[in-house]
C-alpha cells in the first residue's frame, strides 16, 4: 500500500511546473505529506523521491537536516512551539516551556498520551513584541504566562 | 528637519490592509504602471543605485549595485529570490510588511525583478510566518487575476511568474546561498563565494537575493523619487571613503525589558536611546539597561553608555559591534545576569550551525558546552580565555568559515566577554569559590547540548 494519497501526489505534482529540475519541489512535497500525516514516514521519502526522479537518499538527506519533519510517529492534532530565543527568554519564555512540560508529562519533541499536542522548543518565532510566545498550530498565543498556558492547554482539552 | 513620515508602515492600520483593494486604494500599483510606461529596465536599476538603497537584511550592500552584478546581455534565466526567511532574534519587521501590507512587498518584487531582467521571482519564506503565507498567496493570486503577474504585464512586454517557497525551520536559508541550495532541494548549506550569487546563483543561473523591506523600499522609492529618499537619514561619513551612507526609512524592532516593544519605523539614524525611551516608552519596572542588542543577536552588545549610539549601518561597528544587522534592538535590564544572556546565545548558534564548517561546528557546540559547566556552577575563569579564544578563531573575519553565522556567534561572545566580564567574573567565584582557580582539563557536563 502507498503512504501517499492520489491527491497527495497530485498536489506533489503540481508544484513540478513552478521550477525547472524536480529536485526543487523536494520541500514543498515534505510539507505537503507532513501537513496531512504530520510525519514523513521512510515509505513517503520513497515514494516522493519516485515522483521527483531522485534517489531516496537525496529526499532524505534534504529532509534529516531540517529538525521540522517527524519520521518515527506522527505528531500531535496540534504542534505548539514555545520560543526560547533571547527576546521570549527576557521576559520567561524558558519558564513557561518548563511548566507546560512539566504539566503534561513529556519534553520538548514529545506528544502527549492522548495525541492532542506535541511540545517543540523554537528557536526565535519571529513574534518578539509579544515575548514569551507560543505558535500552536496557526495560532499565535502572545504573552505567555504560566496561567495563560495552562488556560491555552485547557481550552484544547475542551475541544476535543 | 521636516517631521519624519512613515511611509513602509503607513496603511497597515487599514481594515483589510493585505487586499488588493485596500492596497489600490491608497496608490498601490502606481508606480508599477508608471514604471513599467515610462522607464527601461536599466534606467529604473539605475535609478534604485543612485538612491543610495542598501539591503535591510543585515549586511547593508547597496542594493542597486548588486543588481549591476548580474552579467550583461544574459540569455536568461534571471532568478529573483526574495529571502523572507527573518530568523535572526529579535527580528519581527519583515512579518509585518508580509502580513499587513503583502501587496507593499510584491510590487516591490515586482519592480526589482523588471530592474534585473528576472523572469522569475520565488519568495523564500520561513514556516514560522503561516500568516504571512496565507496573505502572500492571496495577494499573488489578486496580481496574476489582476494582470500585474504573469505574461506581458499591463501590456508592457515584461512577463514574471511569482510563486512562494517555504522553509522548514533552519536560521541557515537567511544566508544567501544556503537559502538558494534549500530551494534547489538540498541541505541548505552555504556555497563558497565566488562564483556570487549574481553570476551562478539558483539552479546554476544568474541570481539576486533581496530582503523582504529592502523591495519594500523600492516600491518606496519608485512612487517618491531618489530625492526624497535621500531627504532621510545619514549621509556618507566624508572621513570614510567606503562609506555608502546610510539613507531612508527603517522598520526598528524593538522588544526584550522595554515598556512598549514594537515595529517602529523611522529614519536611519536614530540612536538606540531614542528607540528605547521616545518609541518603546524606556525600560520597563523603572529600571536601567544593563545591555542592549544593536541589529540581532549576531550583532553584539551594547552597554548602557553605549545607548547613544546611532543604529545607521555604520554607529555600531564604532563601539565594537558587528554592525547594524536587521535593526532589532533587544534590552536587557540591569537585573539579567550575563552569564544567562550568553548562555542563551550560545545555544541559538549551536542549535543553527549547519554543521558544514569545522571551527563553527565545533566552535558553537564547545563554547554552549562550557556556558552549561559556568552556568551550573562549575566555571573556572580559564573557561573565560577558552571562550574568548573561540570568539576570536570563527567566522568569516579570521577567515575560518565559508559564510557568517559563526561571526554571528562569535560576536556576542567578544562583547560579553570585553564588556561584561566583572559579570562573568563574579558569577565563576561566587558559584565555584573551591574550583574557580583551577586550570586542569575538565569534562563537560553529561547532557549538555543545544537539541
Amino acid at each position: 500500500m502507498p503512504v501517499l494519497t492520489d491527491e497527495m501526489t497530485a498536489a506533489i505534482k503540481a508544484f513540478i511546473p513552478r521550477y525547472p529540475n524536480k529536485q526543487a519541489v523536494t520541500l514543498p512535497a515534505l510539507h505537503i505529506v507532513n501537513e496531512r500525516l504530520r510525519y514523513v514516514p521512510l515509505e513517503a521519502v520513497v515514494e516522493i523521491a519516485a515522483i521527483l526522479e531522485l534517489h531516496p537518499a537525496q529526499v532524505q538527506d534534504t529532509l534529516s537536516f531540517y529538525g521540522y519533519f517527524k519520521q518515527d510517529a506522527p505528531g500531535g492534532e496540534i504542534r505548539a512551539w514555545v520560543c526560547r530565543s533571547i527576546s521570549c527568554a527576557l521576559r520567561g519564555g524558558e519558564e513557561v516551556l518548563d511548566h507546560m512540560c512539566h504539566k503534561l508529562g513529556i519534553k520538548p519533541g514529545q506528544t502527549t498520551g492522548d495525541g492532542k499536542l506535541t511540545l517543540e522548543f523554537a528557536e526565535c518565532l519571529g513574534a518578539c513584541e509579544y515575548a514569551p510566545c507560543m505558535l500552536a498550530g496557526k495560532e499565535l498565543v502572545k504573552n505567555l504566562t504560566n496561567e495563560t498556558a495552562d488556560q491555552y492547554l485547557q481550552k484544547l482539552k475542551a475541544e476535543s | 528637519m521636516p517631521k519624519f513620515e512613515p511611509v513602509l508602515m503607513a496603511n497597515m492600520h487599514r481594515p483589510d490592509s493585505h487586499t488588493l483593494k485596500v492596497y489600490e486604494s491608497t496608490g498601490g500599483y502606481q508606480a508599477l504602471k508608471k514604471v513599467l510606461k515610462e522607464s527601461t529596465q536599466e534606467s529604473f536599476r539605475d535609478l534604485i543605485k543612485n538612491s543610495g538603497l542598501r539591503g535591510r537584511g543585515g549586511a547593508g550592500f547597496p542594493t542597486g549595485l548588486k543588481w549591476t552584478f548580474l552579467p550583461k546581455d544574459h540569455p536568461g534565466p534571471i532568478y529573483l529570490c526574495i529571502n523572507a526567511d527573518e530568523s535572526e532574534p529579535g527580528t519581527f519587521n519583515n512579518r509585518y510588511l508580509m502580513e499587513l501590507d503583502p501587496h507593499q512587498v510584491i510590487e516591490g518584487t515586482i519592480l526589482s525583478s523588471f530592474a534585473t531582467k528576472a523572469s522569475t521571482a520565488y519568495i523564500y519564506l520561513r514556516i514560522e510566518y503561516p500568516t504571512c503565507y496565507e496573505h502572500l498567496e492571496a495577494a499573488i493570486a489578486e496580481c496574476y487575476a489582476a494582470g500585474y503577474l504573469g505574461k506581458n504585464i499591463l501590456g508592457s512586454g515584461y512577463s514574471l511568474d511569482m510563486y512562494m517557497h517555504r522553509g522548514a525551520a533552519a536560521y541557515i536559508c537567511g544566508e544567501e546561498t544556503g537559502l538558494i541550495e534549500s530551494l534547489e532541494g538540498k541541505r541548505a548549506w552555504p556555497r563558497i563565494k565566488p562564483p556570487f550569487p549574481a553570476v551562478e546563483g539558483l539552479f546554476r543561473k544568474p541570481t539576486v537575493v533581496n530582503n523582504v523591506e529592502t523591495v519594500a523600499c523600492v516600491k518606496q522609492i519608485a512612487d517618491r523619487g531618489v530625492e526624497w529618499f535621500k531627504s532621510i537619514g545619514v549621509p556618507p561619513d566624508p572621513n570614510n571613503p567606503r562609506d555608502a551612507g546610510s539613507y531612508g526609512p527603517k522598520l526598528y524592532c524593538l522588544s526584550g525589558h522595554v515598556n512598549k516593544p514594537g515595529c517602529y519605523e523611522a529614519p536611519l539614524g536614530i540612536t538606540c536611546r531614542q528607540l528605547i525611551d521616545e518609541y518603546g516608552g524606556g525600560v520597563w519596572k523603572g529600571r536601567k539597561a544593563k545591555a542592549a542588542i544593536p541589529g540581532g543577536i549576531s550583532m553584539g552588545l551594547l552597554t548602557e553608555a553605549e545607548l547613544d549610539t546611532p543604529l545607521d549601518f555604520n554607529g555600531p561597528g564604532k563601539v565594537g559591534c558587528l554592525g547594524l544587522g536587521t535593526a532589532a534592538v533587544v534590552v536587557a535590564d540591569e537585573t539579567v545576569n550575563m552569564v544567562d544572556f550568553l548562555h542563551n546565545s550560545c545555544r541559538f548558534f549551536a542549535h543553527e550551525s549547519c554543521g558544514q564548517c569545522t571551527p563553527c561546528r565545533e566552535g558553537t557546540h564547545w563554547s554552549l558546552s562550557m556556558l552549561d559547566r559556568i552556568k551550573a556552577g562549575k566555571g573556572r575563569l580559564k573557561d573565560l580565555d577558552l571562550l574568548s579564544e573561540i570568539g576570536n578563531h570563527i567566522g568569516i573575519i579570521p577567515g575560518t568559515t565559508i559564510c557568517g553565522l559563526s561571526d554571528g556567534a562569535a560576536w556576542p561572545i567578544k562583547n560579553a566577554l570585553k564588556k561584561f566580564r566583572g559579570d562573568f567574573e563574579e558569577y565563576i567565584k561566587r558559584t565555584n569559590p573551591t574550583g574557580y582557580m583551577i586550570t586542569d582539563a575538565v569534562p563537560a557536563l553529561e547532557g549538555a547540548g543545544s537539541h
